[in-house]
Protein backbone atom coordinates (compact mmCIF):
# COMPACT_ATOMS: atom_id res chain seq x y z
CA UNK A 1 0.00 0.00 0.00
CA UNK A 2 1.69 3.23 -1.04
CA UNK A 3 2.01 5.88 2.01
CA UNK A 4 -0.05 8.42 2.80
CA UNK A 5 2.07 11.66 1.25
CA UNK A 6 -0.22 14.28 2.41
CA UNK A 7 0.15 13.22 6.04
CA UNK A 8 3.98 12.36 5.57
CA UNK A 9 4.19 16.44 5.22
CA UNK A 10 2.66 17.24 8.43
CA UNK A 11 5.45 15.39 10.04
CA UNK A 12 8.03 16.97 12.28
CA UNK A 13 11.24 15.80 11.60
CA UNK A 14 14.04 16.84 13.41
CA UNK A 15 17.98 16.51 11.77
CA UNK A 16 18.77 14.29 14.89
CA UNK A 17 16.29 11.12 14.07
CA UNK A 18 12.81 13.09 16.02
CA UNK A 19 9.88 12.34 14.26
CA UNK A 20 6.82 13.90 15.33
CA UNK A 21 3.20 13.52 13.99
CA UNK A 22 1.56 16.82 14.81
CA UNK A 23 -2.28 14.68 14.02
CA UNK A 24 -2.03 11.90 16.23
CA UNK A 25 0.79 13.19 19.17
CA UNK A 26 2.73 9.83 17.87
CA UNK A 27 6.70 10.11 18.21
CA UNK A 28 9.08 7.72 16.08
CA UNK A 29 12.50 7.63 15.98
CA UNK A 30 14.79 7.05 12.64
CA UNK A 31 18.17 6.73 11.55
CA UNK A 32 19.88 9.32 9.21
CA UNK A 33 18.79 6.63 6.18
CA UNK A 34 15.27 6.81 7.20
CA UNK A 35 15.28 10.62 7.82
CA UNK A 36 16.74 10.59 4.26
CA UNK A 37 13.73 8.69 2.58
CA UNK A 38 10.83 10.99 4.83
CA UNK A 39 12.44 14.49 3.65
CA UNK A 40 12.60 12.84 0.00
CA UNK A 41 8.86 11.68 0.25
CA UNK A 42 7.71 14.98 1.86
CA UNK A 43 8.64 16.55 -1.29
CA UNK A 44 6.96 14.09 -3.08
CA UNK A 45 9.62 11.60 -4.66
CA UNK A 46 8.79 8.29 -6.12
CA UNK A 47 10.43 5.02 -5.23
CA UNK A 48 12.91 5.62 -8.14
CA UNK A 49 13.61 8.77 -6.87
CA UNK A 50 13.93 8.00 -3.16
CA UNK A 51 16.36 5.31 -4.22
CA UNK A 52 18.78 7.39 -6.17
CA UNK A 53 18.60 10.19 -3.39
CA UNK A 54 19.78 7.85 -1.21
CA UNK A 55 22.60 6.74 -3.96
CA UNK A 56 23.51 10.61 -3.83
CA UNK A 57 23.93 10.78 -0.19
CA UNK A 58 25.25 7.72 0.95
CA UNK A 59 28.12 5.55 -0.06
CA UNK A 60 26.24 2.57 -1.01
CA UNK A 61 25.41 0.04 -3.74
CA UNK A 62 21.71 0.54 -5.74
CA UNK A 63 20.81 -3.07 -4.00
CA UNK A 64 21.19 -1.78 -1.04
CA UNK A 65 19.40 1.36 -1.23
CA UNK A 66 16.57 -0.85 -3.10
CA UNK A 67 16.17 -2.64 0.19
CA UNK A 68 16.33 0.36 2.67
CA UNK A 69 13.63 1.98 1.10
CA UNK A 70 11.36 -0.68 0.46
CA UNK A 71 12.20 -1.79 4.05
CA UNK A 72 11.11 2.11 5.38
CA UNK A 73 8.38 1.72 3.20
CA UNK A 74 7.27 -1.33 5.01
CA UNK A 75 7.98 0.06 8.53
CA UNK A 76 5.80 3.33 7.39
CA UNK A 77 3.02 1.60 6.60
CA UNK A 78 2.84 -1.26 9.94
CA UNK A 79 3.14 2.75 11.64
CA UNK A 80 -0.25 3.63 10.09
CA UNK A 81 0.99 6.08 7.57
CA UNK A 82 -0.51 4.05 4.52
CA UNK A 83 -2.95 5.44 2.03
CA UNK A 84 -6.22 4.31 3.36
CA UNK B 1 -2.89 13.58 46.27
CA UNK B 2 -2.46 13.95 42.11
CA UNK B 3 -1.93 16.43 39.09
CA UNK B 4 -2.86 20.11 40.80
CA UNK B 5 -6.39 21.74 39.56
CA UNK B 6 -7.03 23.72 36.97
CA UNK B 7 -7.16 26.70 39.31
CA UNK B 8 -3.59 28.08 39.56
CA UNK B 9 -3.09 27.52 35.61
CA UNK B 10 -5.50 29.42 35.15
CA UNK B 11 -4.43 32.28 37.17
CA UNK B 12 -1.05 31.88 35.44
CA UNK B 13 -2.72 32.61 31.85
CA UNK B 14 -4.52 35.39 32.83
CA UNK B 15 -1.72 37.28 34.31
CA UNK B 16 0.51 36.04 31.54
CA UNK B 17 -1.34 38.07 28.96
CA UNK B 18 -0.30 41.58 27.79
CA UNK B 19 -3.83 42.10 27.79
CA UNK B 20 -5.05 41.38 31.15
CA UNK B 21 -4.13 44.37 33.62
CA UNK B 22 -6.26 43.33 37.18
CA UNK B 23 -5.66 42.08 40.44
CA UNK B 24 -6.15 38.33 41.53
CA UNK B 25 -7.99 36.84 44.47
CA UNK B 26 -8.04 33.00 44.55
CA UNK B 27 -10.96 31.17 46.28
CA UNK B 28 -10.93 28.03 47.36
CA UNK B 29 -12.66 25.89 50.30
CA UNK B 30 -9.54 24.92 52.06
CA UNK B 31 -7.20 26.42 53.72
CA UNK B 32 -4.34 24.10 52.54
CA UNK B 33 -5.13 24.29 49.11
CA UNK B 34 -1.54 25.36 48.07
CA UNK B 35 -2.54 27.96 45.45
CA UNK B 36 -3.84 30.23 47.25
CA UNK B 37 -0.88 30.50 49.87
CA UNK B 38 1.06 31.74 46.92
CA UNK B 39 1.84 35.76 47.51
CA UNK B 40 3.44 35.68 43.99
CA UNK B 41 0.18 34.39 42.20
CA UNK B 42 -2.72 36.30 44.50
CA UNK B 43 -2.92 39.51 45.97
CA UNK B 44 -5.15 37.45 48.59
CA UNK B 45 -7.81 34.53 48.47
CA UNK B 46 -10.79 33.79 50.45
CA UNK B 47 -12.45 30.57 51.62
CA UNK B 48 -15.81 29.64 50.16
CA UNK B 49 -18.54 27.63 51.75
CA UNK B 50 -18.38 23.99 50.11
CA UNK B 51 -20.76 23.61 47.01
CA UNK B 52 -22.52 21.32 49.36
CA UNK B 53 -23.83 23.89 51.17
CA UNK B 54 -25.56 25.22 48.04
CA UNK B 55 -26.14 28.33 46.26
CA UNK B 56 -27.38 30.44 48.66
CA UNK B 57 -24.57 30.16 51.27
CA UNK B 58 -22.19 30.83 48.23
CA UNK B 59 -24.18 34.59 46.83
CA UNK B 60 -23.77 35.53 50.77
CA UNK B 61 -19.98 34.87 50.81
CA UNK B 62 -19.38 36.58 47.13
CA UNK B 63 -21.60 39.39 48.37
CA UNK B 64 -19.00 39.33 50.97
CA UNK B 65 -15.76 39.04 49.10
CA UNK B 66 -17.21 41.49 46.81
CA UNK B 67 -17.80 44.89 49.61
CA UNK B 68 -13.77 44.43 50.38
CA UNK B 69 -12.66 43.57 46.76
CA UNK B 70 -14.71 44.86 43.89
CA UNK B 71 -14.91 42.55 42.03
CA UNK B 72 -15.55 42.09 38.14
CA UNK B 73 -15.68 38.67 37.09
CA UNK B 74 -15.21 34.74 38.49
CA UNK B 75 -13.48 32.21 37.00
CA UNK B 76 -15.49 28.86 38.44
CA UNK B 77 -12.99 26.13 37.89
CA UNK B 78 -14.39 22.78 40.24
CA UNK B 79 -16.97 20.81 38.56
CA UNK B 80 -18.99 20.79 42.06
CA UNK B 81 -19.43 24.37 42.02
CA UNK B 82 -20.42 25.14 38.52
CA UNK B 83 -24.05 24.43 39.30
CA UNK B 84 -24.02 26.62 42.66
CA UNK B 85 -22.79 29.82 40.17
CA UNK B 86 -24.96 29.33 37.37
CA UNK B 87 -27.89 29.44 39.89
CA UNK B 88 -26.71 32.77 41.25
CA UNK B 89 -25.74 33.82 38.29
CA UNK B 90 -28.18 36.70 37.68
CA UNK B 91 -27.51 38.14 41.48
CA UNK B 92 -24.08 38.51 40.65
CA UNK B 93 -24.59 40.36 37.52
CA UNK B 94 -26.78 42.36 39.31
CA UNK B 95 -23.58 43.23 40.93
CA UNK B 96 -21.88 43.68 38.04
CA UNK B 97 -19.73 40.26 38.55
CA UNK B 98 -19.75 38.65 35.56
CA UNK B 99 -19.08 34.80 34.36
CA UNK B 100 -19.00 32.92 31.43
CA UNK B 101 -20.89 29.68 32.15
CA UNK B 102 -23.31 27.42 30.36
CA UNK B 103 -27.24 26.73 31.10
CA UNK B 104 -28.48 24.28 33.67
CA UNK B 105 -29.82 22.22 31.06
CA UNK B 106 -26.30 22.28 29.12
CA UNK B 107 -24.71 21.29 32.07
CA UNK B 108 -26.67 18.68 32.97
CA UNK B 109 -26.75 17.32 29.15
CA UNK B 110 -23.15 16.40 29.63
CA UNK B 111 -23.43 15.35 33.24
CA UNK B 112 -21.58 11.76 33.28
CA UNK B 113 -24.98 10.23 34.29
CA UNK B 114 -26.50 11.60 31.32
CA UNK B 115 -23.63 10.95 28.86
CA UNK B 116 -25.09 8.18 27.43
CA UNK B 117 -28.29 9.33 26.54
CA UNK B 118 -26.45 12.62 25.23
CA UNK B 119 -24.07 10.61 22.59
CA UNK B 120 -27.21 8.38 21.17
CA UNK B 121 -28.89 11.44 20.83
CA UNK B 122 -26.45 13.07 18.84
CA UNK B 123 -25.15 10.04 16.96
CA UNK B 124 -21.56 10.02 18.96
CA UNK B 125 -19.92 7.12 20.88
CA UNK B 126 -19.36 6.65 24.38
CA UNK B 127 -18.43 3.61 26.64
CA UNK B 128 -21.45 1.43 27.71
CA UNK B 129 -22.32 2.45 31.14
CA UNK B 130 -23.86 1.43 33.95
CA UNK B 131 -25.15 3.73 36.83
CA UNK B 132 -25.15 2.54 40.36
CA UNK B 133 -27.40 3.47 43.06
CA UNK B 134 -27.20 0.05 45.54
CA UNK B 135 -24.04 -1.94 45.05
CA UNK B 136 -26.45 -5.11 45.65
CA UNK B 137 -27.62 -4.09 41.77
CA UNK B 138 -24.04 -5.29 40.53
CA UNK B 139 -23.98 -8.10 38.01
CA UNK B 140 -21.25 -7.71 35.34
CA UNK B 141 -20.43 -10.43 33.52
CA UNK B 142 -16.64 -11.35 32.92
CA UNK B 143 -16.56 -10.23 29.43
CA UNK B 144 -17.13 -6.61 31.02
CA UNK B 145 -13.75 -6.52 32.71
CA UNK B 146 -11.74 -4.44 33.63
CA UNK B 147 -14.18 -1.93 33.69
CA UNK B 148 -13.71 1.78 35.17
CA UNK B 149 -15.30 2.70 38.22
CA UNK B 150 -16.38 6.35 38.61
CA UNK B 151 -17.53 9.10 41.30
CA UNK B 152 -19.95 11.28 39.96
CA UNK B 153 -17.89 13.91 40.14
CA UNK B 154 -14.27 12.66 40.70
CA UNK B 155 -12.50 9.82 41.21
CA UNK B 156 -11.99 6.62 38.51
CA UNK B 157 -10.69 3.10 39.40
CA UNK B 158 -9.54 0.06 36.68
CA UNK B 159 -11.52 -3.09 38.18
CA UNK B 160 -10.20 -6.33 37.28
CA UNK B 161 -13.00 -8.15 39.01
CA UNK B 162 -16.53 -8.14 40.70
CA UNK B 163 -14.19 -7.99 43.87
CA UNK B 164 -12.70 -4.62 42.92
CA UNK B 165 -15.82 -3.08 41.74
CA UNK B 166 -17.55 -3.61 44.79
CA UNK B 167 -14.06 -2.19 47.21
CA UNK B 168 -14.36 0.74 44.87
CA UNK B 169 -17.76 1.27 44.51
CA UNK B 170 -17.29 1.49 48.16
CA UNK B 171 -14.65 3.71 48.58
CA UNK B 172 -15.86 6.18 45.92
CA UNK B 173 -19.80 6.01 47.67
CA UNK B 174 -18.13 6.74 51.18
CA UNK B 175 -16.57 9.94 49.92
CA UNK B 176 -18.97 11.13 47.14
CA UNK B 177 -22.07 9.44 47.68
CA UNK B 178 -24.57 6.94 45.05
CA UNK B 179 -24.79 6.88 42.21
CA UNK B 180 -21.72 5.38 41.13
CA UNK B 181 -20.72 4.90 37.15
CA UNK B 182 -19.17 1.75 36.28
CA UNK B 183 -17.56 2.02 32.88
CA UNK B 184 -16.89 0.31 29.89
CA UNK B 185 -12.62 0.05 29.39
CA UNK B 186 -12.13 1.55 26.06
CA UNK B 187 -8.26 -0.10 25.17
CA UNK B 188 -6.38 2.78 22.55
CA UNK B 189 -5.38 6.11 23.57
CA UNK B 190 -6.79 9.39 25.42
CA UNK B 191 -6.45 12.51 23.36
CA UNK B 192 -8.14 15.84 24.75
CA UNK B 193 -9.92 18.89 23.80
CA UNK B 194 -10.67 22.37 25.50
CA UNK B 195 -12.38 25.15 24.03
CA UNK B 196 -14.46 27.94 25.40
CA UNK B 197 -17.91 28.09 23.53
CA UNK B 198 -19.78 30.67 22.70
CA UNK B 199 -23.98 29.92 22.55
CA UNK B 200 -23.19 26.81 20.57
CA UNK B 201 -20.15 28.15 18.83
CA UNK B 202 -16.55 26.72 19.84
CA UNK B 203 -14.01 29.69 19.40
CA UNK B 204 -10.84 28.24 19.60
CA UNK B 205 -9.95 24.89 20.25
CA UNK B 206 -6.53 23.18 21.28
CA UNK B 207 -5.85 19.38 21.22
CA UNK B 208 -3.60 17.66 23.36
CA UNK B 209 -2.10 13.90 24.03
CA UNK B 210 -0.83 12.77 26.99
CA UNK B 211 2.23 11.32 27.08
CA UNK B 212 3.15 10.22 30.61
CA UNK B 213 -0.18 9.18 32.61
CA UNK B 214 -0.08 8.80 36.84
CA UNK B 215 -1.51 6.20 38.39
CA UNK B 216 -5.13 8.06 37.83
CA UNK B 217 -5.18 8.33 34.51
CA UNK B 218 -4.24 11.80 34.73
CA UNK B 219 -1.68 13.50 32.44
CA UNK B 220 1.12 14.29 34.29
CA UNK B 221 3.10 14.98 30.69
CA UNK B 222 0.98 16.18 27.48
CA UNK B 223 2.06 17.89 24.05
CA UNK B 224 -0.12 19.97 21.73
CA UNK B 225 -1.77 18.02 18.38
CA UNK B 226 -4.34 19.03 15.97
CA UNK B 227 -6.44 16.23 15.26
CA UNK B 228 -8.97 17.12 12.54
CA UNK B 229 -11.24 15.11 13.55
CA UNK B 230 -11.06 15.86 17.33
CA UNK B 231 -11.61 19.35 16.23
CA UNK B 232 -14.90 18.53 14.47
CA UNK B 233 -16.43 16.62 17.33
CA UNK B 234 -15.39 19.07 19.80
CA UNK B 235 -17.32 21.83 17.45
CA UNK B 236 -20.23 19.41 17.09
CA UNK B 237 -20.13 19.15 20.92
CA UNK B 238 -20.52 22.56 21.53
CA UNK B 239 -23.04 22.71 18.95
CA UNK B 240 -25.00 20.19 20.22
CA UNK B 241 -24.82 21.59 23.82
CA UNK B 242 -25.58 25.41 22.68
CA UNK B 243 -22.34 25.55 25.46
CA UNK B 244 -21.11 28.36 26.87
CA UNK B 245 -17.97 28.60 28.58
CA UNK B 246 -15.14 26.76 29.37
CA UNK B 247 -15.09 22.75 28.28
CA UNK B 248 -12.56 19.68 28.13
CA UNK B 249 -13.22 16.68 25.78
CA UNK B 250 -11.80 13.67 27.16
CA UNK B 251 -12.09 10.91 24.44
CA UNK B 252 -10.26 7.41 23.50
CA UNK B 253 -9.23 6.76 20.41
CA UNK B 254 -10.53 3.11 20.13
CA UNK B 255 -8.06 0.76 18.73
CA UNK B 256 -10.57 -1.93 17.84
CA UNK B 257 -12.33 0.20 15.25
CA UNK B 258 -9.84 3.58 15.13
CA UNK B 259 -13.36 5.49 16.59
CA UNK B 260 -13.24 8.30 19.34
CA UNK B 261 -15.30 7.39 22.22
CA UNK B 262 -16.22 10.50 24.86
CA UNK B 263 -15.03 9.58 28.34
CA UNK B 264 -16.00 12.69 29.90
CA UNK B 265 -17.11 16.35 29.38
CA UNK B 266 -15.83 18.39 31.76
CA UNK B 267 -17.55 22.02 32.14
CA UNK B 268 -14.62 23.91 32.87
CA UNK B 269 -10.89 24.62 31.78
CA UNK B 270 -8.28 21.54 32.47
CA UNK B 271 -5.36 21.40 34.57
CA UNK B 272 -3.40 21.07 31.28
CA UNK B 273 -4.87 24.28 30.59
CA UNK B 274 -1.35 26.46 30.78
CA UNK B 275 -0.53 24.01 27.73
CA UNK B 276 -2.89 25.76 25.83
CA UNK B 277 -1.81 29.32 26.41
CA UNK B 278 1.89 28.33 26.02
CA UNK B 279 1.47 26.90 22.59
CA UNK B 280 -0.60 30.43 21.42
CA UNK B 281 -4.29 30.55 22.76
CA UNK B 282 -4.75 31.87 25.95
CA UNK B 283 -8.45 30.36 26.19
CA UNK B 284 -8.71 31.59 29.97
CA UNK B 285 -8.35 35.60 28.40
CA UNK B 286 -10.96 34.55 25.93
CA UNK B 287 -13.50 33.58 28.61
CA UNK B 288 -12.56 36.50 30.63
CA UNK B 289 -13.40 38.54 27.13
CA UNK B 290 -17.03 36.83 26.71
CA UNK B 291 -17.97 37.58 30.96
CA UNK B 292 -17.27 40.92 30.08
CA UNK B 293 -19.00 40.84 27.22
CA UNK B 294 -16.41 42.16 24.95
CA UNK B 295 -15.81 41.42 21.35
CA UNK B 296 -13.78 37.74 20.93
CA UNK B 297 -11.58 37.23 17.58
CA UNK B 298 -10.39 33.98 16.24
CA UNK B 299 -6.97 33.64 17.58
CA UNK B 300 -3.96 32.47 15.14
CA UNK B 301 -3.27 28.94 14.45
CA UNK B 302 -1.52 27.31 17.76
CA UNK B 303 1.59 25.53 18.04
CA UNK B 304 1.67 21.59 17.61
CA UNK B 305 4.36 19.69 19.81
CA UNK B 306 4.49 21.87 22.19
CA UNK B 307 5.00 19.40 25.78
CA UNK B 308 4.07 20.23 29.43
CA UNK B 309 5.28 18.34 32.26
CA UNK B 310 4.67 18.73 35.70
CA UNK B 311 6.49 18.62 38.10
CA UNK B 312 6.55 19.35 42.17
CA UNK B 313 8.06 21.78 44.29
CA UNK B 314 8.18 22.81 47.88
CA UNK B 315 6.03 26.22 48.29
CA UNK B 316 7.70 27.50 51.99
CA UNK B 317 5.03 29.53 53.88
CA UNK B 318 4.04 30.39 57.76
CA UNK B 319 2.03 28.80 59.23
CA UNK B 320 -0.25 32.02 60.52
CA UNK B 321 -0.88 32.47 56.99
CA UNK B 322 -2.92 28.95 57.21
CA UNK B 323 -4.00 29.96 60.72
CA UNK B 324 -5.47 33.09 59.35
CA UNK B 325 -7.35 31.62 56.78
CA UNK B 326 -8.54 29.21 59.11
CA UNK B 327 -9.72 31.73 61.65
CA UNK B 328 -10.86 34.38 59.08
CA UNK B 329 -11.04 32.95 56.14
CA UNK B 330 -9.23 35.39 54.21
CA UNK B 331 -6.05 36.44 53.65
CA UNK B 332 -4.27 39.48 52.03
CA UNK B 333 -1.00 39.68 50.27
CA UNK B 334 -0.81 43.03 49.27
CA UNK B 335 2.65 43.89 50.38
CA UNK B 336 4.35 41.18 48.20
CA UNK B 337 2.88 41.64 44.74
Amino acid sequence: MPPNVSRLKDLAISETGLIFDPGTGSIFTSNATGVAILMAMKEGKNTEQLIASLLNTFEVNENTAELDVQDFLNQLSSAGFAQS
Amino acid sequence: MDTPGPGVPVVRCLKESPNFNGNMIGLAYDALEPGILDDHLLRGAYLLPYPSMGSRSLLERIRFIHQQEHLNAIVPTLDAEILNFIQIQDQLLELDIHLTLPTEASLNRRAKVNLVKFAEAEGLKTPKTWLITDPHQINLPEKEFPIFVKGIFYEAYLAYSMDDVFRYVHKIALKWGYPVLLQEYIEGEEFNATTVGQKGHAVDIVCMKKLVLTDKGKGWACVTIKNDDLIALTQKIVAALRWHGPIEVEVMLSKKDNQFYIIELNPRFPAWIYLAKSAGMNLPFISLLLAMGEKVTQQSAYQTGIVFSNYTTNLITDLTRIQTLFTTGEIHYEKNL
